[in-house]
């Protein structure tokens, strides 16, 4: 019998994504797709070296995002959970990270353009400092401001997890450690960070999958000037290509699947949880 | 459908009211039942305005429910989701994609009361009996189909319309003249190293390549023999230069809305843009200095149709045939017209507008008091002139038209590329 779970993945997961290898084969016109079976879609994908480039972007970015929202991520975590003592505190806190959750993404994105702009606060500000003669250019619609966007965005699905399982781990062990004359240092290294781990490697899924599959951001924070993997899917379906959209969100789940088949590698999350 | 009951004397009254209905086209007949009538109509935000249904709830007593897209949300939705809308306002190159699914009905233009008065370009291609047509997606040549039935485009008047032109303009580059500080006149400055980091080009391949082969025959590295139907080197070309513009970081950033390309010129980011004419309006409207450049190659121009649903029928279909008269009347025309923008029937649009706005905006004469738009604000100051003068030295000075070509997907991949270099 099949069960209630296993229905509803069926439908609204599995079946989907078969549609999508199906249609990724088929053909287009300009204002059509009809059924077939042929390779273009991945012959043109693979034969061009855009399709390369971007794919190292969306990489770039996921690697980039990912170390600034793990060290971020982690260094508040650790802060909260041991340095805040009274679980009331820990709680207010932790709330006080999500407030910038209470606005949409796209608000807290766009809001970044009017700061970081040519005459910009940022840039008005390290003008009037001295810092800088000219305004800086490469503060917004850059790589800088894509990933800017990006940690601010997605650090909060770092910290949780890492919080989460730091708030799990016994303290007398790390009171051992002291005990046995360890630095704070070695207490991080040998005992703080093995026992995260599985925070850290849900976090990593977390933001990389996020960053991955990412078209807005990178689209509004680089004006339009770069591409990720995203925004080529939605440039396809804007103009009518389904099935090369199809085709390359294809490839796309499968580096995604390689990615987190990876990541699982290094720890086993059933286990530690 | 209405019950009429035939006697004599409701014949004779019957009669009476067709004459009537024939010298004042208006809803007669099924008075009641429109009320309960809803159209969707959906569209970009250029005329998709929510002023424009309350009008036609108060004259025609009918509902029109309206939904602003962008342009490709626009070509998606026409093409893909066919009974989801009533009447579609599309741009005419979007047409070319659009008709062949069958999507749309043709209208008998013997139902269009000003019919003969819809101006020349989307009639016979010709503004005056003497212009030559542009380039590109020209809009007779996609306004008109074989019959009721037809799926193929035809040059000449047939009777049988696909859109009913509503709206158009002459697009050209807008610029910031204060960070500029000197004339422009020429396409090829969009590409000038002068500007590098501070130009934008909108990211909607069909327009943007229309844009880029006008910068490309301006720099005189090529002449198209038809800019608005590229062959594969010459997609290969045009964006090749741009490409190679591009990494030398000449552009700031591209725009795909309306509202991007106000911010990108308000804020001074970009101070030379392609940019459309309403976009100006609302940068200036902030205070900030912007103009429409009229340049020496001339316009890329636009137009802008209603067609109807193919699932279209009944008193649904009639009501939308009594909104299309409605809609040339001129009403909407005057609004649109006090915006920037050309009404297909101008000249039903001029008793809705005041001589003074007439002579700014149709016949480019200086402003004799304040010009405002439909929302009541001040645009220009008395004394001031229209960019590029005159409707007729505007539209007569088109060199081609937003266009879809024949390797349309070879240049949309292409493009993609383009924006991912």
């Amino acid at each position: 019998m099949a069960s209630p779970l296993a229905l509803i993945l069926t439908a609204f997961l599995v079946a989907p994504i078969i549609m999508i290898v199906i249609v990724s084969f088929w053909g287009a016109t300009e204002f059509s797709i009809y059924p077939a079976f042929q390779f273009d879609n991945y012959a043109f994908l693979f034969g061009s070296d855009v399709t390369y480039r971007v794919f190292f972007n969306t990489f770039k970015y996921a690697a980039i995002t990912w170390a600034f929202t793990l060290v971020i991520g982690f260094t508040v975590a650790y802060f909260l959970a041991f340095h805040v003592r009274s679980l009331k505190w820990q709680i207010a806190l932790f709330l006080l990270c999500t407030i910038p959750f209470w606005t949409s993404n796209i608000i807290r994105m766009i809001s970044w353009i009017p700061f970081l702009g040519r005459n910009g606060l940022a840039n008005a500000t390290l003008v009037s400092w001295g810092v800088i003669d000219e305004p800086l250019d490469w503060l917004l619609f850059s790589d800088f401001s894509v990933i800017l966007a990006f940690v601010h965005l997605y650090t909060l699905f770092m910290v949780v997890p890492i919080f989460n399982t730091m708030m799990r781990i016994d303290k007398s062990l790390i009171e051992a450690a002291v005990d046995a004359g360890a630095t704070g240092w070695q207490t991080l290294r040998y005992v703080v960070i093995p026992l995260t781990k599985p925070g850290i490697m849900i976090g990593t899924i977390f933001v990389v999958t996020l960053v991955m599959g990412d078209f807005i951001t990178v689209r509004f924070m680089s004006g339009s000037q770069s591409a990720n993997v995203g925004r080529m899917i939605q440039n396809d379906i804007g103009l009518l290509q389904y099935p090369s959209a199809a085709a390359t969100a294809v490839i796309l789940l499968a580096t995604v699947l390689i990615v987190i088949g990876i990541l699982l590698r290094f720890v086993d999350i059933r286990k530690e949880l | 459908m209405p019950k009429i009951r035939y006697s004599r004397r409701s014949m004779l009254k019957a009669g009476g009211a067709a004459v009537a209905a024939a010298a004042l086209p208006a809803p007669m007949v099924w008075g009641q039942e429109i009320k309960d009538v809803t159209l969707r109509q959906f569209g970009t935000g250029v005329s998709n305005l929510n002023e424009v249904a309350t009008k036609v709830k108060e004259d025609l007593g009918f509902n029109l429910e309206m939904t602003a897209l962008d342009s490709d949300s626009v070509t998606q939705r026409a093409a893909t989701q066919p009974d989801s809308f009533d009447i579609a306002d599309i741009e005419y190159w979007i047409c070319k994609k659009v008709w062949p699914t069958g999507n749309l009905q043709a209208m008998d233009t013997t139902k269009i009361a000003n019919y003969d008065k819809i101006v020349g370009i989307f009639r016979d291609g010709k503004l005056t009996p003497e212009s030559t047509i542009a380039q590109g997606t020209a809009p007779h040549s996609v306004g008109f189909t074989t019959g009721a039935d037809g799926t193929e485009f035809v040059d000449e008047e047939s009777g049988w319309m696909t859109l009913i032109p509503t709206i158009y303009n002459a697009d050209t580059l807008g610029i910031r003249p204060d960070l500029i500080g000197r004339p422009i006149s020429n396409w090829s400055e969009l590409l000038n190293p002068e500007f590098a980091g501070k130009a934008s080009i909108l990211d909607i391949s069909s327009i943007g390549i229309m844009d880029m082969a006008m910068v490309v025959e301006s720099m005189g590295e090529y002449t198209y023999p038809d800019k608005g139907n590229m062959t594969r080197e010459e997609i290969d070309l045009t964006l090749g230069i741009f490409t190679e513009a591009k990494k030398a970081g000449q552009f700031r950033a591209f725009w795909k809305s309306f509202s991007e390309s106000v911010e990108l010129m308000a804020s001074g980011e970009v101070v030379i843009q392609s940019m459309w004419s309403p976009a100006i309006t609302a940068v200036r409207s902030q205070g900030i200095p912007c103009v429409y450049q009229p340049l020496e190659e001339g316009y890329r121009s636009w137009g802008g149709g209603i067609g109807l649903s193919a699932s279209l029928s009944g008193i649904e279909l009639d009501a939308a045939y009594e909104y299309i008269n409605w809609y040339l009347s001129g009403w909407v025309g005057g609004f649109l017209m006090r915006q920037g923008y050309y009404s297909a029937v101008p000249e039903t649009s001029k008793e809705f507008m005041s001589a003074d706005e007439w002579g700014f905006w149709f016949e480019g004469k200086a402003a004799e008091g304040d010009i405002t738009n439909p929302f009541g604000d001040v645009m220009e100051k008395a004394g001031a002139v229209r960019d590029g003068g005159s409707f007729y030295d505007r539209m007569g000075a088109v060199a081609c038209w937003n266009a879809v070509m024949d390797e349309n997907q070879y240049m949309v991949r292409k493009w993609n590329e383009f924006i991912a270099a």
